[in-house]
């Protein structure tokens, strides 16, 4: 199962890469007053 | 903010109205190719002998076209256009995103010229020869750039919850592409995979099962999130719960490949892990399909009269309903009775039919009429006949092959008191012909819903026109 050195170690990085994206997501704002967000769409074109 | 220098920029809609042609042209193709194949494996005559239209390698074709030319269209249509009007931006690099458009229409016709000629790597929804994988990079790539960077260019902070999917799912198949087709070449069209064995299968069903995950799933919730809300004039049920969506399905997804591989040559503490995922897995599916469903909520009436709303609607039935059956065949018992049958089959095509096809459709209803400066396709009677030629057609597929498939299971473990087997394998295939000539008929009426559709998107088409709709002035936020 050599397959494991390469899958283990890309799995981890891309998963700690998914975390740097929500940690970001947090730190900028992404999540505040959601509650407007979904209604905002219906508003534009 | 109200300053009039910024002159009225333009959504570029041109690509948009480019992929989303072509996906209905490629659905009418791909689901063609389907019956062919359906009627082949029925009726073996059809063959012909030649070599070109053999059922192995039409097959690929059929998938291909209705994953990659169908889907692909579909998503690169709607995934720019979303990120456009939820950005309020035009698209970021203009002829990138065309290079998109013609590189991977190059990449349709290269497919469908290769693989009928026998040209495969042999790796399941990855068929095609390095050449073609390489032009397949590109322009995900670009499409990656474009996306983003329009992104990049928003004028409102938040970045609406699918434009998190359409971007995790681009991100996911760029990885899932370039390592699954790393490959040796060893002349123009044919090459070696860098991976053999069971390690092979390993890479090949992580990838499989994320293409599944990724293209089939994620790409489209991105699609579902827009339209519902925008067909329905109701904001998506709960916010909150589309964000915990997101992330706990992509986190997820990335697992459950090895369920593809159970009681194989894979270690068995990999079949496990893949098994649990799997299972884990229905509780984010789920969340999604109810966030989805109720956001009718109050407005249930609306699907008396509206039929584009019902394709989207119906469609996330059928997502409920793969991804409780995905699961439940990534149990191993089950999958022990399920696994190379047409059960599968049926629960590919469940979610294919059920879930990529209609939302793809309903999204498309209600897409190509605005491309054209219209309100409402040319004839909406016809996509209510489309909606139930779908319908039943899907519910005639899956069903004839789930009884097919749960038989072979079963009659390929049936054992003697002696223990000696009950059924060789021909007699199995005997018992299966009729339902192959359900699917047929299945497919049928699945082939002639999109014909139908083509006919109204053509329709639509010429009696418009293309117009160029300004982007609004960013409005200071409102309370």
């Amino acid at each position: 199962m050599d397959i494991l050195y390469l899958l283990i170690p890309l799995s981890v990085v891309l998963v700690l890469l998914v975390l740097g994206g929500l940690w970001w997501a947090v730190y900028s704002g992404q999540f505040e007053s959601v509650e407007q967000e979904g209604e905002r769409i219906l508003r534009d074109g | 903010m109200d300053s009039p220098k910024a002159m009225a920029a333009h959504y570029n809609d041109t690509v948009v109205r480019q992929f989303s042609i072509m996906a209905v042209v490629w659905g009418v193709v791909g689901m063609l190719v389907g019956v062919i194949i359906a009627a082949q494996l029925a009726w073996p005559e059809l063959n012909f002998g030649i070599p070109w239209l053999s059922y192995g390698r039409l097959r690929p074709l059929h998938t291909n076209a209705v994953i990659f030319a169908f889907g692909g269209c579909a998503l690169f249509a709607t995934s720019y256009y979303v990120v456009q009007r939820t950005c309020q931006a035009p698209l970021f690099a203009g002829p990138l995103a065309a290079f998109t458009f013609w590189g991977w229409q190059v990449v349709i016709v290269a497919a469908a010229i290769s693989l009928p000629l026998g040209y495969t790597s042999g790796k399941e929804y990855a068929e095609l020869e390095w050449p073609i994988d390489i032009l397949i990079t590109l322009v995900w790539v670009s499409y990656a750039i474009v996306f983003f960077g329009t992104i990049g260019k928003r004028k409102i902070k938040h970045i609406y919850v699918a434009n998190w999917f359409f971007g995790g799912f681009i991100l996911a198949v760029a990885l899932l592409h370039v390592v699954n087709s790393a490959a040796i070449p060893a002349g123009f069209m044919k090459s070696y995979s860098a991976y053999a064995g069971v390690q092979d299968a390993m890479v090949q069903w992580w990838y499989g099962h994320n293409a599944v995950g990724f293209f089939l799933t994620a790409g489209f919730l991105g699609m579902m999130y827009y339209f519902i809300p925008k067909q329905a004039g109701r904001p998506v049920y709960s916010y909150r719960l589309s964000i915990v969506h997101f992330w706990a399905l992509i986190f997820t997804y990335m697992w459950a490949g090895p369920h593809h591989l159970h009681y194989t040559a894979l270690p068995d503490w990999t079949q496990s892990v893949g098994m649990v995922f799997s299972l884990i897995l229905l509780a984010p599916s789920w969340g999604g399909m109810i966030n989805g469903i109720m956001t009718l909520s109050g407005a249930w009436h609306k699907l008396r009269d509206d039929p584009i709303l019902r394709f989207l609607i119906v469609s996330l039935s059928f997502y409920g309903m793969s991804t409780f059956e995905g699961p439940m065949m990534s149990i191993k018992t089950v999958n022990a009775l399920s696994h190379y049958t047409d059960w599968t089959v049926g629960h590919v095509h469940s979610g294919a039919l059920g879930w990529v096809g209609l939302i793809t459709m309903g999204s498309l209803y209600y897409l190509v009429p605005r491309l054209f400066g219209r309100e409402k396709m040319y004839s909406v009677k016809a996509i209510e006949l489309h909606f139930w030629l779908a319908t039943i057609g899907i519910v005639l597929y899956i069903a004839a092959m789930w009884i097919a498939g749960v038989m072979q299971g079963l009659m390929w473990r049936a054992v003697n008191p002696d223990g000696t087997l009950t059924y060789t394998f021909v007699e199995s295939v005997k018992a299966t012909y009729p339902f192959y000539m359900i699917r047929v008929a299945g497919g049928l009426l699945y082939l002639g819903g999109m014909v139908l559709m083509a006919w109204n998107v053509w329709m639509t088409a010429i009696s418009g026109r293309s117009v160029k709709v300004a982007i609004p002035a960013v409005k200071p936020a409102h309370a």
